[in-house]
């Protein structure tokens, strides 16, 4: 890093001698620089050396057998029928928590937005379940409250049957029988508080000037918050969808502890799918390819949310 | 607007309804219908509020229980409580792993933040060419499935010799937490007023101490929401954790399931070291709600 | 101007000069962060231990430093992990030649492949040179089970188990049912429909279902074994497919299905003894190591209501199943005398009888030696379970297991490294199908051509 912030210099020196742009832009540079060598030496070092394994054909339970095998790990990889299925559940796990979450986020948003007896109370009580640690957090759903023998769930059921008089309540086995919603369940409990942390923020920023200007022409409390909140809240509500997306597609705490990827691979997601490819059949080039292959399938996929769909990127005025 | 939301909070209770007018009506509904209205509100606020909350509570209030106690069905609310489970973990020797963590977090955090405002500035208020692209590329490097680097990843520390070293999971998430953060930064520093900027360059002030006393001031809201959020990620973060580390610098989610035992009942077990774990974060989230309310909206606008 | 931008380049220069050097003092620094207990305190001569998160285990870590640091001098640090993560670490350390850790945990299945491979250090010879180890205490299945492909002894048994059928005494007493002392696999599908029958508060049997080679297929591979099928036969041919084989799957989701606790898909070892020590089934086959925490009152509510018997059979004799958690040295540690010296404390005799004393008997690691039994406040201890305990591990026999020869040796595994992945493959859709999704039939049908693709490499 000291070299990078030398040449910096080095450029700023010299070009103090030519050209002042050349030295402006070096200058306006200069800031970003390190961190974003930080990001690459990180981050894109490890891709590169991905690129390279997934070219191996190297099973670390035969050491010495590692050999160069060119596009084969990627011919697995598309012809790999679990792999697409993992794909279609990332997508539609992502998708499920991603909306489910917004729309309980923009409902607390809106409910904390009016005032009522204890609402300081209830904010913070609500951002708990994000701030729960992830692997803590899909123990408790996984053990103390799903588990159809002594669950929350269950328990529940079971007392309110008794308070009826029912001998027993039903012994429903959530993981077995809804293993997707279960996991997006308690995925959308972690990540509604964020969304509604978001919209509130949102809700709050809005100006009151304008929404008392359209109660006192008559419009509908519906009326007013169809054509004046949700529109004023389209950046929170895109934030909040881009951020919360980027976090679940990544989900594996989860995946890997409440239904480790099952019954059969119906909860099985890209990343729990490639934890399956490197630590049960140690195959790390293949494990590698399929990494690349979901690299470059989340940024044509985002590219196109980002560019074509958001507001958020945008370019405005260059100052 | 800023004033307005601190305003808000800071006088987060309601005030007795002794009129009938609330004493600073905001936009919607009056006089008595917000009586009416008003505890309905209140009443399917709290409904949603309790659901939500019901599993932490739970988990806080079996972490107090015996083992025996905590799992039958149906629950026991108000079986004896005891602090069996938290002497054990402790005598299982927690603490290490508290400050490991502390050290990954915080440590790292500082470091997000030292490098990130200046990059934010970069993109920001005085903008180099291609800036979009540049948020592109870093917003693209989140979307890495990490799992993907992890043995990328591994195979380069243990070739620096950085294996079970806490510095490595610094560094590590100094550059997993930077991308959010000089996304969520650069935002907030497009906030500050160019006319001030203007004015202190005029004044000849240096790159620094333009950072530290003009855009440090405006900007420290979502500086602290950033590291807010910084500091959470890299406090719960796990699969990385697990695998970069051994003996020495193992953090809290990897003695979480490491303290789960195979065999025999472990639910009080597994509630007390779920609950210890994740208190540092919530006391963090708690006391600084604010703040992450004030920067995340700040956030969206620019 | 030029003056103001040299001084704007000068503090972009230090603010990253300040940083790389914090970075490098970082960097310089180490991982030590003081402390003590299990995360340690990081000075490079002691032993770092990477374990499992059994019980037993845990007993090792609490009466390491009092016992074995205070005679020996040697510091050891503990790492304790659940099975799947511990298989994850040990694996990615020693095949990568980590080496992170001086001993591990690992168990019958992998030793013999990581000592073909050369990752672990040969134990036998010394430990056999050792008067006060006594060598030819250990049971014979054990060692077998720890041998490599030269004869060596590549582990040293910390304990073992096989497997047996608990049932609860007090149930089958109301309800006037009696269990035969060697059960057969159907006389146990009508014991638990009659149970089933009888009792709405319990289930009639519980049996594990969650996915995995050493979950689901640890008592459904013994189950297979005495129903005639193998997943091999000697000369390599894929037999998953065969009718030994389906009728037994068959028989096992349907009796789990039709008398099994709620929840069978996602029920492990762990899951099971739950569910029977909260006395919600009425009978159970796994580990003869769930004989431990079940009599243990302050954990269980069936304590002294549990009786034990052979492991249900079919067509063989016993179907047992063996498995030895050991204590392995790989081949990249610093300090292969110190770990050697750890390994042998932590097995011997005299650790035994550390835990028999300090922690009381019923928490001896247990079924690895003769002589455990021969104790006699063990024998009291162990009195409902000891001796057929003992049996059940003389009885397994992990060459020959089933009613035709193997290709490898393991009763309730195969093992080659690709059974990790053809048995979690293949285990996760008959959970499916124990969950009510997808027939055994499709699933023996991949599982068949996974297998197939396997033993091509073998033949």
């Amino acid at each position: 890093m000291v070299t990078m912030a030398e040449s910096a210099a080095e450029v700023d020196a010299r070009s103090r001698m030519t050209k002042g742009g050349r030295r402006q832009r070096w200058l306006r540079r200069a800031p970003l620089l390190p961190a974003l060598v930080l990001v690459i030496v990180v981050t894109q070092l490890p891709f590169l050396t991905t690129l390279v394994i997934s070219s191996f054909q190297w099973n670390v339970l035969s050491p010495g057998q590692r050999s160069f095998s060119g596009l084969t790990n990627y011919v697995t990889v598309f012809t790999d029928e679990r792999l697409r299925s993992a794909a279609v559940n990332t997508v539609t796990l992502t998708a499920s928590v991603v909306i489910l979450s917004l729309l309980l986020g923009l409902l607390l948003a809106v409910l904390l937005d009016r005032k009522f007896v204890g609402r300081g109370l209830a904010r913070t009580l609500l951002i708990a379940p994000f701030l729960v640690m992830p692997m803590a957090a899909a123990l408790l759903w996984k053990h103390a409250i799903y588990n159809p023998e002594y669950g929350l769930i269950n328990g529940t059921l079971n007392a309110v049957w008794q308070l009826f008089g029912a001998d027993r309540g039903p012994v429903i086995s959530w993981v077995d029988s809804f293993p997707m919603p279960a996991l997006v369940a308690s995925l959308v409990w972690q990540w509604t508080p964020f969304m509604m942390l978001i919209l509130l923020a949102g809700l709050q920023s809005q100006s009151n000037d304008v929404l008392e200007a359209a109660r006192v022409d008559g419009a509908s409390g519906v009326a007013t918050f169809r054509f004046l909140t949700l529109p004023h809240l389209r950046r929170y509500l895109e934030l909040a969808a881009l951020l919360g997306a980027i976090y679940v597609v990544q989900a594996f705490d989860h995946v890997f502890t409440i239904t480790q990827g099952g019954p059969g691979a119906a909860t099985t997601n890209l990343p729990y799918e490639i934890y399956l490819t490197m630590f049960r059949e140690y195959e790390y080039g293949e494990a590698a390819a399929a990494g690349v292959v979901a690299v470059v399938g989340t940024i044509i996929v985002s590219i196109f949310a980002l560019r074509v769909v958001s507001s958020l990127f945008h370019e405005e005025v260059t100052r | 607007m800023t004033g307005t939301v601190s305003a808000e909070f800071v006088d987060r209770r309601p005030a007795p309804h002794k009129t009938g007018v609330p004493p600073r009506p905001r936009h919607r509904g009056v006089t008595s219908d917000v009586h009416r209205g008003g505890i309905r509100w209140a009443l399917v606020a709290w409904t949603m509020t309790l659901l939500f909350f019901a599993p932490v509570a739970w988990m806080a209030l079996t972490s107090f229980h015996r083992e025996v106690d905590a799992a039958t069905n149906p629950p026991s609310l108000f079986a004896e409580l005891t602090f069996e489970q938290y002497g054990q973990l402790f005598d299982r020797g927690v603490t290490p792993f508290l400050i490991n963590s502390a050290m990954a977090s915080c440590v790292s955090t500082l470091l997000v933040v030292m490098l990130a405002v200046p990059a934010a500035y970069a993109l920001s208020i005085k903008p180099v060419k291609r800036w979009t692209d540049v948020m592109f590329f870093l917003l693209s490097t989140k979307m890495l499935p990490l799992i993907a680097a992890l043995l990328p990843v591994y195979l380069v520390v243990q070739r620096l010799n950085m294996l079970d070293n806490v510095w490595t999971l610094v560094v590590f998430y100094t550059a997993m937490n930077m991308p959010i953060a000089i996304w969520m930064l650069r935002s907030f520093l497009a906030e500050v007023p160019r006319e001030v900027l203007e004015a202190a360059q005029v004044d000849g002030a240096n790159l620094l101490h333009v950072l530290w006393h003009v855009v440090r001031p405006i900007a420290m809201p979502g500086i602290a929401a950033t590291a807010l959020i910084c500091i959470i990620f890299s406090w719960n973060e796990f699969l990385f954790a697990l695998n970069l580390t051994a003996t020495r610098a193992s953090t809290a989610p990897v003695f979480l399931v490491g303290f789960i035992t195979n065999e025999g009942l472990f639910l009080a077990r597994l509630c007390a070291a779920a609950t210890l774990l994740s208190l540092p974060v919530l006391i963090i989230g708690f006391a600084a709600q604010n703040q992450l309310v004030r920067g995340l909206s700040l956030g969206a606008i620019k | 101007m030029s003056r103001q931008n040299l001084r704007r380049a000068l503090s972009v220069v230090s603010v990253l000069g300040a940083v790389s050097v914090l970075l490098a003092s970082c960097a310089g620094a180490g991982g030590s962060s003081g402390g003590d207990g299990s995360a340690g305190d990081g000075d490079s001569g002691a032993v770092n231990v990477l374990m499992v998160g059994n019980p037993q285990m845990e007993d090792l870590a609490q009466l390491t430093e009092d016992n074995f640091t205070a005679d020996t001098g040697i510091d050891v640090n503990f790492t304790i992990l659940p099975t799947s993560e511990l298989r994850d670490r040990v694996t990615q350390d020693v095949a990568t030649q980590g080496g992170q850790y001086d001993v591990v945990t690992v168990g019958g299945y992998e030793v013999p492949i990581w000592a073909e491979n050369g990752w672990l250090a040969e134990l036998g010879d010394a430990a056999s040179g050792d008067q006060s180890y006594d060598y030819g205490d250990l049971l014979d299945p054990m060692v077998t089970s720890l041998g490599g492909p030269d004869g060596g002894v590549y582990a040293l048994p910390f304990y073992g188990e096989s497997s047996f059928l608990m049932y609860r005494t007090d149930v089958f007493e109301d309800e006037g049912l009696t269990m035969p002392e060697r059960p057969t696999w159907p006389e146990i599908a009508d014991l638990a429909a009659e149970v089933d029958e009888a009792r709405s508060d319990m289930a009639g049997i519980c049996l594990r279902g969650l996915p995995g080679w050493g979950e689901l297929f640890a008592p459904l591979t013994t189950v297979v074994n005495t129903f005639g099928g193998t997943w091999f036969t000697e000369d390599w041919d894929a037999e998953v497919d065969a009718p030994e084989f389906r009728e037994a799957v068959e028989f096992y989701v349907e009796l789990v299905r039709e008398h099994g606790q709620a929840g069978a898909a996602q029920s492990g070892f762990t899951e099971c003894l739950n569910t029977f020590g909260q006395g919600n089934a009425a009978m159970w086959y796994d580990a003869t190591s769930a004989s431990g925490p079940l009599e243990d009152p302050a954990a269980s509510k069936v304590a002294g209501d549990v009786g034990y018997v052979h492991a249900p059979v079919v067509q063989t004799d016993a179907s047992g199943w063996l498995w030895v958690w050991a204590l392995a040295v790989p081949e990249t540690t610093q300090q292969p005398e110190a770990a050697q010296e750890f390994a042998h404390w932590a097995t011997s005799k005299e650790y035994e009888e550390l835990v028999g004393e300090e922690l009381g008997w019923s928490r001896v690691p247990a079924g690895k030696r003769q002589s455990t039994y021969d104790i006699p406040e063990y024998a009291e201890a162990a009195e409902a379970f000891g001796q057929i305990t003992l049996q059940a591990i003389e009885e397994a026999d992990p060459v020959d297991p089933g009613v035709q020869p193997r290709p490898t040796v393991g009763v309730q595994y195969v093992t080659i490294p690709e059974f990790a992945d053809l048995g979690t493959k293949v285990s996760q859709e008959i959970s499916a199908a124990i969950a009510g999704q997808g027939s055994v039939e499709d699933a023996l049908e991949n599982g068949q051509e996974l297998a197939e693709t396997i033993a091509e490499n073998y033949r």
